[in-house]
């Protein structure tokens, strides 16, 4: 059986399954319930300075995206940090962190951008036992408006600053929660290496509206007639975030940098994909919110089938592994030549391959056949794009199929060349590097 | 045609016999990998699910239906066989309609259940076909447990002792394992040759030793088990049946249904089953359903099954009444059989008696009717044969009575399955009353 023990930034799991900072993560009530389900860690739900904690709204704070049978594809929330007492949080994450001490206790905190109150509440964290904090600088809605959350988040200089602040004042290893709200990822993963920041995790939730309802015209969910954007998450923003981590681990400034998955992680499929594209480990919130705890043991046991089926022993045989395969689109292979093709025998002729391609592409697929209702694809014009594969309702009927080297392609008239050729040293390319 | 189908009298070959193996096909063909993915997706992963209640095994039904669904079939059949190491029969034999899909909550809701027992029949398929080695004997104890009858119970029961690592030794008195799986289930749930692959799986795990052809009570004592072994176990199911008393109930054409079917299974292409042009299945239970269905596949040209009482009375579940009327078999109900008429000792016909139910008694009305037969089976229930036990198993309703441990009231003898008084009369409840049995066995042994 693979072993999926798992040390990220240091702090040391049972395995890489984290709950995300998030409801699930709020009470010691729901930690205790997460770590018997067999949760590896957790990053307690958001702290806020001491004082009178923050107020949630009292009506609604979730809007959503389904699949035609209810399926939960997207969550969005209105909620803020923690709306419980400091000390009452900071007494449970202790006696928590006691009662487990296999299993991680990571601590998110959200104070107001001044040292001071960084200064006051890291040595009340680190009293508390746990093994490293969270800054959250992801939160998109409510606090930033605060001048916290991603008002931090989407200000380099910001973040670096915020994170030497706590780099100088604990010994415990800082993660920095990243905020997806922001044009490029790279800048503000740059700015917490740049700070000392021990890892990073990401995402946080997108800002959004999820619906408006067409009688009211108030966005969901409504609160009273009105809406306010939320923080997107689940299924849905899960390529937005692949993206994002795999961006951090190919950058050259921060490829060292661990990072923590997070974004619609539901099964342990989407785990295998955040680890294979450069984390360290991942978090997951609305999928444990939509079926309970118990679906991490799910993950867990598929991770290792899975590994064991092939042949990785560790989660180091894992991490990273699809990294290099990740490139700029301008050194993709342009030598590489794909033709669709129909299985007829799969094939159930519902055309909706045929209408994508003529209407939208290149019309490359036929409608008919000696007069008969038939789809084939016409090599002549096909540019390989694969959109019918991606239209088609039946699985493996349209295949995408290589050229071999030396065949010709039907629609250039040109032989495939068997050598790598990209962008870069294209002919069209007014900047072409000449490959010598 | 063929020239037999409308011959009268018991006739072997009455279709061609790619006719009847047409007729024998798989009855719920197996999902596609799409199919099960479509089907997985349906199941909404409810919390302490009805349907996991409903399991007699307890199987974690939406995690193994999540395990479908996230691409990890061979993570679904472990959930599967760490409950049910027969998983893959009861996914073909279960009457899910009165169990599992019965209470599935989008059944409740819609009428329509997610489809349990194809998505574990896909799960537990991918496993065997696939030759997943999945279990791992702990280290050896020493111990010795005989298992009488190498069925459903017996072979759940000893899987489980095995796997504690303790020796088993089954004594079976046939030259087959199985039991019913092998002898009884209706051919067409079980197809190619399935009880057998999975008894093979079963043994996998190693040391069971199966002997054949010794039987309980003829040559084999409880007494010399009980002193050869740490600990015994019965699932012997129900070896007798409830004979028919009537005049012409000897009659050439009068046959006992589970011997029909067993005949039926063990036959090569079933070409060489005969059958007759008309027949008479008596009885209300699931034997009776399949014997008339088998029969009807065979080429039969009227079956019809007499049961005493109504409808709603009958033990076969509504599916498979339905699956009967839908294979041509006409089922008559409030019908007493009083004799078989015959000539020259050969069936002719059965005349049956209307039955009511007044003050909650079925009664004969005096009125009744002759349907012309040249064969009868006989399906009015199996009883447990006794001879073979010996007073200190004590006895309840005529079967062996146990505590809910599944032991008996003998000296470390245990029971499950068919031959105990609890349950139905099911290879799922045998299965679990076999798995028990061994872990209450494993804790005795350990002390
Ligand atoms: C025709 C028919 C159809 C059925 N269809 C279904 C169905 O579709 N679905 C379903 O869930 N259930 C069905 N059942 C019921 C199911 O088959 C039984 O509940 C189940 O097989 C019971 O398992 P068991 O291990 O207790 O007994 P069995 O399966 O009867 O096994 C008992 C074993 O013990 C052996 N044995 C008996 N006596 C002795 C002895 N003295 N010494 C040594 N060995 C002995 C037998 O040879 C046999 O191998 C059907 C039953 C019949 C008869
Ligand atoms: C209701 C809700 C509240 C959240 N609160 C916090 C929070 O307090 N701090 C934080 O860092 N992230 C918070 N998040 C974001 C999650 O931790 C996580 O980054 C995000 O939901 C993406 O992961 P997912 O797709 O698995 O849900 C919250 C998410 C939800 C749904
Ligand atoms: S009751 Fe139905 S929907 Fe609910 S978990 Fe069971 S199979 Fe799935």
């Amino acid at each position: 059986m693979a072993d999926i023990t798992n040390t990220f930034a240091g702090i040391k799991s049972p395995n890489p399954f984290w709950l995300a900072s998030a409801p699930p993560t709020d009470k010691a009530y729901n930690v205790e319930r997460a770590f018997k389900a067999g949760w590896g860690g957790v990053v307690w739900k958001t702290l806020g300075e001491e004082g009178p904690p923050a107020v949630n709204v009292n009506g609604p704070r979730y809007g959503a995206i389904w699949g035609a049978d209810r399926r939960l594809l997207g969550l969005n929330n209105i909620e803020l940090i923690t709306d419980r007492d400091l000390y009452v949080n900071l007494r449970e994450i202790k006696q928590v962190k006691k009662d487990w001490p296999d299993r991680a206790m990571v601590v998110s905190i959200m104070v107001p951008c001044e040292e001071a109150a960084w200064k006051a509440i890291l040595p009340l964290v680190e009293e508390t036992g746990a093994d490293g904090i969270e800054l959250n600088f992801g939160c998109p809605h409510g606090m930033s408006e605060r001048g916290m959350g991603s008002a931090v988040g989407q200000v380099p200089e910001y973040i670096e600053m915020v994170t030497r602040w706590c780099k100088a004042n604990t010994r415990m290893p800082v993660i920095v929660k990243l905020t997806p709200n922001i044009t490029d990822i790279r800048f503000p993963a740059r700015a917490a290496q740049a700070g000392g920041a021990d890892a990073v995790s990401l995402i946080n939730t997108v800002s959004s509206i999820t619906s408006v309802d067409l009688d009211s015209f108030s966005p969901e969910p409504s609160i009273d007639g009105k809406g306010s954007h939320g923080g997107y998450c689940g299924p849905a923003v899960k390529p937005i975030a692949l993206n994002m981590v795999a961006e951090i681990a190919r950058d050259a400034e921060t490829r060292d940098l661990p990072i923590s998955g997070i974004g619609g992680i539901t099964t342990w499929r989407d785990a295998a994909e955040f680890l294979a594209l450069g984390a360290g480990n991942v978090q997951v919130c609305t999928a444990a919110m939509t079926y309970g705890f118990k679906i991490v043991s799910e993950m867990i046991e598929g991770l290792q089938n899975w590994m064991d089926a092939k042949g990785h022993a560790s989660l180091d045989d894992v991490i990273g592994r699809a990294v290099p395969n990740v490139t700029d689109w301008q050194y993709l292979n342009l030598n590489y030549v794909t033709k669709a093709k129909i299985n007829q025998d799969l094939c159930i002729s519902c055309g909706r391959c045929h209408i994508a391609c003529e209407d939208t592409s290149h019309q490359a697929i036929t409608q008919e056949v000696n007069g008969v209702r038939r789809f084939e694809v016409i090599d002549e014009e096909c540019v390989g794009c694969n959109l019918c594969v991606n239209v088609c309702p039946v699985e493996n009927c349209i295949t995408m199929e290589p050229l071999a080297a030396g065949e010709t392609d039907k629609r250039t008239g040109e032989k495939v060349s068997g050598d790598y050729g990209n962008w870069t040293e294209h002919p069209n390319n007014p900047s072409r590097v000449a490959a010598e | 045609m063929n020239s037999k189908q409308h011959m009268s009298g018991v006739v072997a070959g009455r279709l061609d016999p790619s006719d009847i193996a047409d007729n024998f096909q798989d009855l719920h063909p197996p999902l596609s990998a799409h199919e099960a993915i479509v089907a997985a997706d349906r199941c909404y992963f409810c919390h302490d699910a009805p349907c996991v209640t409903a399991c007699p095994t307890s199987i974690d039904i939406p995690m193994f239906i999540r395990q479908i669904s996230t691409g990890n079939p061979l993570g679904s059949a472990e959930t599967i066989f760490d409950q049910n190491i027969l998983g893959g029969m009861c996914a073909r034999v279960c009457p899910t309609e009165t169990l599992c899909e019965q209470v599935c909550v989008r059944e409740v809701a819609e009428g329509k259940p997610v489809k349990i027992g194809l998505l574990q029949r896909y799960a537990t398929d991918h496993a065997m076909d696939n030759g997943a080695d999945i279990y791992t004997r702990a280290p050896a104890t020493g111990n010795k447990v005989a298992v009488v009858g190498a069925g459903p119970a017996g072979l759940a029961c000893a899987h489980r002792l095995a796997l504690y690592g303790h020796d088993v030794v089954i004594f079976e008195s046939r030259e087959k394992p199985g039991g019913l799986n092998e002898f009884g289930i209706a051919a067409y749930k079980t197809v190619d040759g399935f009880a057998q692959r999975e008894v093979d799986f079963v043994l996998s795990i190693g040391g069971i030793d199966i002997q054949y052809g010794q039987e309980l009570g003829d040559g084999l004592s409880l007494e010399q088990l009980q002193s050869d072994y740490d600990a015994v176990f019965l699932g012997t199911g129900l070896a007798g049946v409830n004979a028919l008393q009537m005049p012409g109930a000897d009659a050439d054409g009068v046959v006992d249904a589970v011997d029909f079917i067993a005949g039926l299974r063990q036959s090569a292409d079933k070409s060489d089953i005969a059958v007759g042009r008309r027949i008479v299945v008596i009885g209300g239970g699931m034997t009776a359903i399949d014997a008339a269905v088998q029969a009807k596949l065979l080429g039969a040209e009227d079956v019809t099954i007499c049961y005493r009482r109504g409808k709603d009375q009958m033990n076969a579940s509504l599916f498979e009444q339905d699956l009967a009327t839908s294979r041509g078999v006409v089922i008559r109900h409030w019908l007493q059989p009083e004799q078989v008429n015959t000539t020259d000792g050969k069936v002719q016909s059965v005349t049956l008696e209307y039955t009511s139910q007044t003050d909650g008694k079925l009664v004969g009305t005096g009125e009744t009717m002759t349907i012309e037969a040249d064969q009868v089976l006989v399906a009015i229930g199996q009883k447990l044969e006794t001879s073979g036990l010996g007073s200190p198993v004590k006895l309840d309703g005529g079967r062996i009575a146990t505590d809910q441990n599944g032991r008996t009231s003998a000296d470390n003898v245990w029971a499950g399955g068919d031959c105990t008084n609890s349950g139905d009369d099911l290879t799922v409840t045998a299965v679990a009353q076999g798995r028990d049995a061994a872990e209450a066995i494993n804790d005795t042994l350990k002390r």
